[in-house]
């Protein structure tokens, strides 16, 4: 398995949100996480990154075999794990293409190389684009491509996504989609894809445009269900999220 | 000047030996020596200076090889031991003394907008020029209707401990032309202790410009009272940037410019960096005295360690139709540190425009943590964030020297 949680407890701000969540990702793998607002993703999210404001008071996180647990967020960055946030904050004085050249192991002296600018044409970002501070006054598309050209970057072994269609235009998620492809090995044929993914999404949308292999749904910082993406996606946009609550009622 | 303004300013002077500012700690001038006007010996090039004061003004913006510089000057102590008026035709850089033998007029421009009883630290100054008969400070100026876009480059450097330098510079900016400084003040590296009096008055005439850029970088024990006034004709343009990040025993200074003329503009640009236990109380005023005057007050200051920063802005409309914005953001960084914002605004005329922003926080949590997913530590990440805080967009210089002045910024917050 690359990532493993068990019975993972967490508190926030002295209130518990996530209970005993059970989750393993295995390589190659794309996982999805539903929910309603409100049912601790984000939060689970947060926590294998490892903020500091997330409490882990019970359970493990284990990726690639070692427990990161007591790890910092730089250090599980570094052993492969990638972000893109929902609302990332804006950072005066540090510029995209800075960002860029740290993210790819770049001399900050050197050009930004061409790969990169390569990448960032595709993503519709114009040069000087990048010499704008990080996430300043950036429009909800740009805030999202921008997460993703920082991950292409990187090109981490596993990226956790959240909420990466909200508020984009549909043009612009497949341009996304699409990208988010290309980071989870979705050129390769599924037995030979070696990176990994949690896809987080309350709408489900992106799913149209990406494929997975295995969906959970959180409710009220419990996992209810977890299974086939497409059957279970069919499920809540039949029934909403209801039938989930039921069904962990059942449980 | 007649006889009679030259009599009223010692009078004045004398009359305010001991006033105190009226802000910032006081200092207790006896407390440091006074230097002979001119004992050092003149040097023929910049380069006979020993290396180590070579990297010292480096530091401060001065480039003793005088690459892309249009003049320079530079008092060590109380001499005047530099002077390179051959290299533009522009531009006069002399030694102010030197100034007055040459033209009568330049009297006139001595103790007239900044006034010899302001405080004790200009009363002194008046009354050591009384006492020795001969003035130091440079008098720099640009010939009417040239655009001279290399600058030039003024040092003020302390190679004695102990000692209480003070100059007086006047810096004249003709009808229709530009004129760009680089000033740079710094103390050896071998001195604790010091004190530094700067009198500094500027004119611009009609359609003139003035970029001054200054870069401190004193000792921890030095008392540093730079004391500036700026006279702006109509259409006249005055900016004004300013960097400290290293540390200083206490600095305080608050230059002020009087838009006089009609549509002309000031712009005060500063970047201070608070360490150790450093006192520093920076503000700038504009005065806007005339129709169509602008002022534009923009502070970024970072406290570390125990230092303390007041960040002053002060804009003042007298008359309708002018504009004015200041703009002051801090971050503290430490418990023990404390950023004071000040600023102030004041309409005593209907129908003008007047706008602040002020924001003085720690270091935003989030934006840490977003570096830090990036894999950045968060040691690293807080420096970053510092950085860019303080590295803000100096606007208003010439493409040369907004290259040179990055250079400048870069290299002082390299200490950060
Ligand atoms: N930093 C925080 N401080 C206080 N409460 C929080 C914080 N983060 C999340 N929560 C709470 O935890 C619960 C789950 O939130 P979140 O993980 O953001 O949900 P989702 O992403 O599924 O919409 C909510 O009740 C929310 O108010
Ligand atoms: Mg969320």
């Amino acid at each position: 398995m690359l990532l493993e949680i068990e019975n993972l407890g967490v508190e926030v701000a002295g209130k518990r949100v996530l209970k005993d969540i059970n989750l393993s990702i295995a390589e190659g793998e794309t996982h999805v996480l539903l929910g309603p607002n409100g049912a601790g993703k984000s939060t689970l999210f947060l926590t294998i990154l490892g903020f500091p404001q997330y409490d882990i008071v019970q359970g493990s996180i284990k990726f690639k075999g070692q427990d990161i647990t007591k790890l910092s967020t730089a250090e599980r960055v570094q052993l492969g794990i990638g972000v893109s946030f929902q609302t990332p904050p804006a950072i005066r004085g540090v510029s995209v293409r800075d960002l860029l050249k740290i993210e790819s192991h770049q001399d900050m002296d050197e050009d930004l190389n061409p790969r990169m600018k390569e990448l960032a044409e595709q993503l519709k970002f114009s040069d000087e684009f990048l010499d704008r501070d990080v996430n300043l006054g950036f429009s909800g598309g740009e805030v999202k491509r921008s997460e993703i050209l920082q991950l292409l970057a990187q090109m981490p072994d596993f990226t956790m996504f959240d909420e990466p269609d909200s508020g984009v235009d549909i043009e612009n998620v497949e341009l996304l989609a699409s990208e988010i492809g290309t980071l989870l090995d979705k050129d390769k044929p599924q037995g030979s894809r070696k990176r990994s993914g949690l896809l987080i999404t309350h709408l489900g949308y992106i799913l149209n445009f990406v494929s997975a292999d295995k969906a959970h749904v959180l409710i009220d910082g419990v996992i209810s269900c977890s299974g086939n993406p497409t059957e279970i996606l069919e499920d809540i946009r039949k029934n909403g999220f209801n039938g989930c609550v039921e069904c962990a009622q059942c449980l | 000047m007649d006889v009679l303004s030259v009599r009223n300013v010692y009078e004045d002077a004398e009359r305010a030996k001991d006033k105190k500012a009226a802000i910032g700690a006081d200092v207790t001038i006896e407390n440091f020596t006074d230097e002979t006007v001119n004992a050092l010996d003149m040097i023929d090039d910049l380069d006979d200076l020993s290396n180590q004061t070579k990297k010292d003004l480096l530091k401060v913006g001065v480039d003793t090889e005088e690459n892309n510089r249009s003049g320079s000057f530079l008092q060590v102590d109380q001499s005047n031991i530099f002077t390179n008026n051959a290299i533009s035709d522009s531009i006069e850089v002399m030694n102010i003394g030197i100034a007055l033998e040459k033209y009568n007029w330049v009297e006139d421009y001595l103790w007239n907008v900044v006034k010899p009883d302001a405080d004790k630290y200009t009363a002194k100054t008046a009354l050591r020029e009384k006492e020795d008969g001969v003035k130091s400070g440079y008098f720099v100026r640009s010939l009417p209707g040239t655009k001279e876009v290399m600058p030039v480059q003024a040092c003020m450097f302390i190679s004695d401990a102990d000692i209480m330098q003070t100059a007086h510079n006047v810096i004249i900016a003709e009808e229709n032309s530009e004129l760009h400084l680089i000033t740079g003040c710094a103390t050896g590296d071998d001195i604790s202790s010091a004190m530094h009096v700067g009198v500094s008055e500027m004119y611009l005439k009609p359609g003139s410009k003035i970029t001054f850029t200054m870069v401190h970088n004193w000792a921890e024990e030095v008392e540093v009272r730079p004391r500036t006034g700026v006279n702006l004709a109509d259409n006249a343009t005055y900016i004004n940037n300013y960097i400290l990040t290293s540390p200083v025993s206490t600095i305080q200074s608050f230059p002020t410019a009087y838009c006089n003329g009609e549509n002309s503009r000031a712009i005060f640009q500063s970047i201070q960096g608070g360490k150790k236990d450093s006192i520093i109380d920076v503000g700038s005023r504009v005065l806007l005295n005339a129709k169509g005057a602008k002022g534009e007050v923009i502070s970024r200051a970072v406290a570390q360690d125990e230092s303390q920063i007041y960040a002053r802005g002060h804009l003042a409309g007298t008359v309708p139709e002018v504009k004015g914005h200041l703009e002051c953001h801090g971050l503290v960084l430490s418990d023990d540190s404390f950023i004071y914002a000040v600023p102030e605004l004041e309409a005593s005329s209907a129908n003008l425009e007047m706008s602040h922003e002020a924001a003085v926080g720690k270091i935003s949590e989030d934006e840490i943590n977003y570096l830090t997913s990036r894999g950045i530590s968060e040691e690293d990440a807080e420096s970053m964030i510092v950085r860019g805080f303080l590295n803000m967009d100096i606007t208003g210089l010439p493409d040369e020297l907004a290259q040179q002045t990055q250079n400048m910024i870069d290299m002082s917050l390299d200490g950060m």
